[in-house]
């Protein structure tokens, strides 16, 4: 492609993408609201120390951890890649695969 | 006797650990016990903290992994700065490296992707340019400008069906990811962050973008890895959400004729 081409392909690409957005008008006027998650989002991104983590009563003294297969990456398995690697994410592979 | 800081410090990140001999409340009666209370509220705080970070690592692993893990990695990893948003900066790097999760190749770059969806929410506000200073452009002066993004644009790379799997594991009836690669975008319309899917040149274009390259010279880039990079789409996505904050003319249209080698 020579350049002038490539001037006007990306000229005219973006009057295009331009024109797509002329249906949104600079007409949002949301006022900041902190704690309003997305709809359908689970959680808003703000992050932890944005609200009062309770006092706890459970013991966390322990440090010790055991994989238990729940989650749900335990019924997400991804299928293989093209080149054969293994793409799944279930525990109970994983529990098999640990040196005992 | 009077009890160091250090004791008093390393207690706290140990819970199996003796509680520091001599701490006395204010009556002179010994305060172990307070001081048992203190260090599990602290422990409790930091699982529930990492937890709220990380909230699709959570949906992944289960609860009792998640709050395993948390307690792993606090004492490992205590916070670093007094501002609690920034906690679990780390648990990527450190999720990479436990042997046990190691079949869940996906879950640090989850993990990195709620980092960044954070990172946006809490990133400085813009304002978007005015387009009709896009429109006044020659072709020439727009290939050859450069433009500033949002402080709130996040583009995490993934080798996994990264933007699949945020879906599946946030909305109902999400389809199941497949075995690609994709790529995500963060935009920051107004106040909430917005996780979208982008074109693996869609993302060689941004990359190129902020790196300070000109639009010819970004879609150059891009369209190295694919000859059919849509620019419109890419373009259109920025425009749509907010995060073309101004264009920057660079010179001459020719100077950049050269990094078509």
């Amino acid at each position: 492609m020579s350049n002038t081409l490539k001037t006007l392909t990306v000229a005219s690409a973006v009057a295009a993408a331009l024109v797509g957005q002329t249906t949104i008008a600079n007409a949002q006027t949301k006022e900041k609201c902190y704690g309003v998650s997305l709809a359908g989002k689970n959680d808003c991104a703000a992050g932890p120390g944005t609200t009062c983590a309770g006092t706890s009563t459970v013991d966390y003294q322990g440090n010790a951890w055991t994989l238990v297969p729940t989650g749900t990456c335990t019924t997400m398995e991804l299928p293989a890649m093209a080149d054969g690697t293994p793409r799944q994410g279930s525990l109970e592979e994983l529990d098999r695969d640990l040196p005992s | 006797m009077i009890v160091s800081q250090q004791d008093f410090y390393d207690g706290l990140l140990n819970g199996s650990s003796a509680i520091p001999n001599g701490l006395v409340d204010n009556l002179g009666q010994p305060a172990g016990d307070r001081y048992n209370v203190y260090r599990n509220n602290i422990a409790a705080s930091l699982i529930e903290a990492l937890k709220e970070g990380f909230p699709v690592v959570q949906t992944l692993l289960g609860t009792e992994n998640m709050n395993g893990l948390a307690n792993l990695y606090f004492r490992k990893h205590p916070p670093t700065s007094r501002l609690m948003v920034h906690f679990g900066h780390d648990f990527p790097d450190f999720l990479s490296q436990m042997p046990e999760l190691s079949h869940l190749g996906y879950l640090p770059d989850v993990a990195r992707m709620e980092l960044e969806m954070r990172r946006s929410y809490h990133a400085r506000d813009s304002r978007p340019m005015d387009t009709q200073e896009l429109e006044t452009l020659t072709p020439e002066q727009l290939f050859s400008s450069a433009i500033e993004l949002a402080p709130s644009l996040s583009l995490i790379r993934s080798s996994w069906p990264l933007y699949s799997i945020w879906r599946f594991n946030t909305e109902d009836n999400a389809p199941k990811p497949e075995a690609i690669a994709e790529d995500v975008l963060i935009l920051r319309k107004e106040y909430d962050p917005e996780p979208l899917f982008v074109s693996p040149e869609g993302a060689d274009f941004i990359t190129a973008l902020r790196e300070g390259k000109t639009i010819g010279q970004s879609y150059e880039t891009a369209l190295l890895r694919s000859s059919t990079f849509d620019l419109t789409s890419t373009f259109g996505m920025l425009l749509a959400g907010d995060a073309i904050i101004s264009l920057n003319q660079k010179g001459h249209f020719h100077e950049s004729a050269h990094f078509t080698a």
